[in-house]
């Protein structure tokens, strides 16, 4: 059910991402100030805001996973939060070489977003240790939910509160990308913020697709090797999608209820 | 308890009594919380002579080092505050009886409570004798509110993600990597809020701005722990 337009939509997502890095750096005009380096602004600054997105998607995933005990939600919502954590990694990166690049230090402790972004990665950095620290499928399922709807709470506040104890040293661009920026910054921006969009998407499609695929293939092997043949599974952090689920996704009501 | 049925279902404060006399008696029993941190704390403040090399500490400094000392104090309660009931069938009896489950969280989080009390009648005294510059008596009351609501905060992710840590095969490394982060904001309000109390030249007015954050915080996580916990009894 994942796999279907998938092509199409990984080839929109790949127009949009040449079409946008063309106009930044062809189209979009440079920088007053920051000349060349600004560019990255179009990389970095969506890709955190879709990241973060992803996170609190993540959350709202595991709290339908509790309300229905559906175990597509928990892998809805387990892809979420292991994509945003790759993405997350990509905006830790570039935000340390645009600071480097603008304010000479890798590492500036009195940019709010940049610290907020960091806490939240080492919080969810204990996302896959704790799935895999919990052998028992169900219960992994329902822990990893209230884990990710406790963290896809503090996202927010956790921005709040940190830019709180910051003071505004330094000029923030994605504060003035509404009001001040000229035209051709906006058009980018935004451009730059649906294809990155719709790079997650199409990740996120292909890992359920492909989730789904080895979850059906799963059930087969163990159709053809009779019940009694069936081997404990390895213990991971990937949530487990029980058979009903997995065949074409068409089970009556909770499908995931073993 | 007029209807028949109440007998069945007993009233959560009398549940919550009974449970809250289990812990008291299983750690006059074992001792296993209170006196380690305690003995921790007291410990963290040498280390932290040696370490900064100072005789005697004050404003950004003093609150600093007090705030992350409890922190990790407070790690050791959140690592043992589950483990019995893991592990000798505290959670079975308790999922077997007919109590309401969210009287469980209450207790735990008062059990908590009382540690980190316990806690800062040692660490406290130990902290002024040990290493604070300016005298405790001006600084206490105001302390006092700031180390309440950090308690506070400290209670209610410490509960949650002790349930959520302790039925894992790694539970001492996960409770402390969970909940660290989750700290954070409460460590960060609470030091700046105690810093001006313990300055050096004179005790300063207690921020509000940072305690009336804290206590939002406070409030938005006491509110998603008691939404999430009953997930974690569940089995």
């Amino acid at each position: 059910m994942y796999g279907k337009r998938l092509r199409t939509l990984a080839l929109t997502t790949f127009a949009a991402l040449t079409l946008t890095l063309v106009l930044a750096f062809f189209w979009a005009p440079n920088d007053a100030d920051q000349g060349f380096l600004q560019k990255i602004f179009y990389i970095h600054v969506p890709l955190a805001i879709v990241t973060l997105c992803g996170f609190i998607y993540g959350g709202v995933a595991a709290i339908a996973h509790l309300r229905t005990h559906d175990s597509r939600w928990d892998m809805r919502s387990y892809v979420a939060i292991h994509l945003s954590l790759v993405f997350g990694v990509g905006v830790l990166i570039t935000g340390s070489i645009w600071a480097k690049g603008s304010w000479g230090v890798w590492w500036d402790w009195s940019e709010p977003t940049l610290v907020s972004f960091l806490l939240i990665m080492l919080l969810y950095a204990t996302y896959q240790p704790l799935r895999f620290a919990i052998e028992d499928p169900e219960r992994q399922a329902r822990y990893a939910s209230v884990f990710a709807i406790t963290a896809g709470a503090f996202v927010p506040i956790n921005f709040v509160i940190v830019r709180l104890s910051t003071a505004y040293l330094h000029p923030r661009v994605l504060g003035n990308v509404s009001a001040n920026l000229p035209g051709r910054f906006q058009v980018v921006f935004y451009l730059s913020l649906v294809s990155i969009a719709l790079l997650w998407i199409t990740l996120w499609r292909y890992e359920m697709t492909s989730k789904h695929a080895s979850a059906q293939l799963r059930a087969l092997r163990r159709l053809l090797a009779g019940e009694d043949e069936e081997q404990l599974p390895r213990r991971s952090a990937v949530p487990t999608l029980s058979l009903e689920t997995a065949s074409a996704g068409s089970a009556e009501g909770g499908g995931g209820a073993r | 308890m007029s209807a028949p049925g109440a007998a069945v279902a007993p009233r959560t404060h009398v549940v919550l009594a009974a449970l809250l006399r289990k812990e008291l008696r299983v750690e006059l029993r074992s001792f296993e919380a209170v006196p380690a941190m305690s003995l921790f704390s007291v410990t963290t403040f040498v280390l932290f002579h040696f370490a900064l090399s100072r005789n005697t500490l004050s404003g950004d400094l003093a609150s600093g080092v007090l705030w992350v000392t409890l922190l990790f104090a407070a790690m050791l309660g959140i690592n043992r505050l589950f483990v019995a009931d893991a592990e000798q069938g505290g959670f079975d009896g308790f999922l077997l009886s007919p109590a309401d489950r969210s009287a469980l969280l209450y207790a735990k989080a008062l059990t908590l409570l009382a540690y980190l009390v316990v806690l800062e009648l040692v660490a406290v005294p130990a902290f002024a004798l040990l290493l604070l510059g300016p005298a405790l008596w001006p600084a206490l009351p105001g302390l006092l509110v700031v180390l309440a609501l950090g308690d506070l905060g400290v209670v209610v992710i410490g509960t949650l993600v002790g349930a959520l840590a302790v039925r894992t095969s790694v539970r001492d490394l996960l409770g402390p990597m969970i909940s660290l982060p989750l700290l954070v904001p409460v460590l960060l309000c609470a030091a700046r809020a105690s810093s001006p109390v313990l300055a050096a030249t004179r005790a300063g007015p207690l921020p509000l701005r940072w305690l009336v954050t804290l206590a939002l915080y406070d409030l938005v996580f006491g509110l998603i722990t008691f939404a999430v916990f009953d997930f974690l009894l569940e089995d």
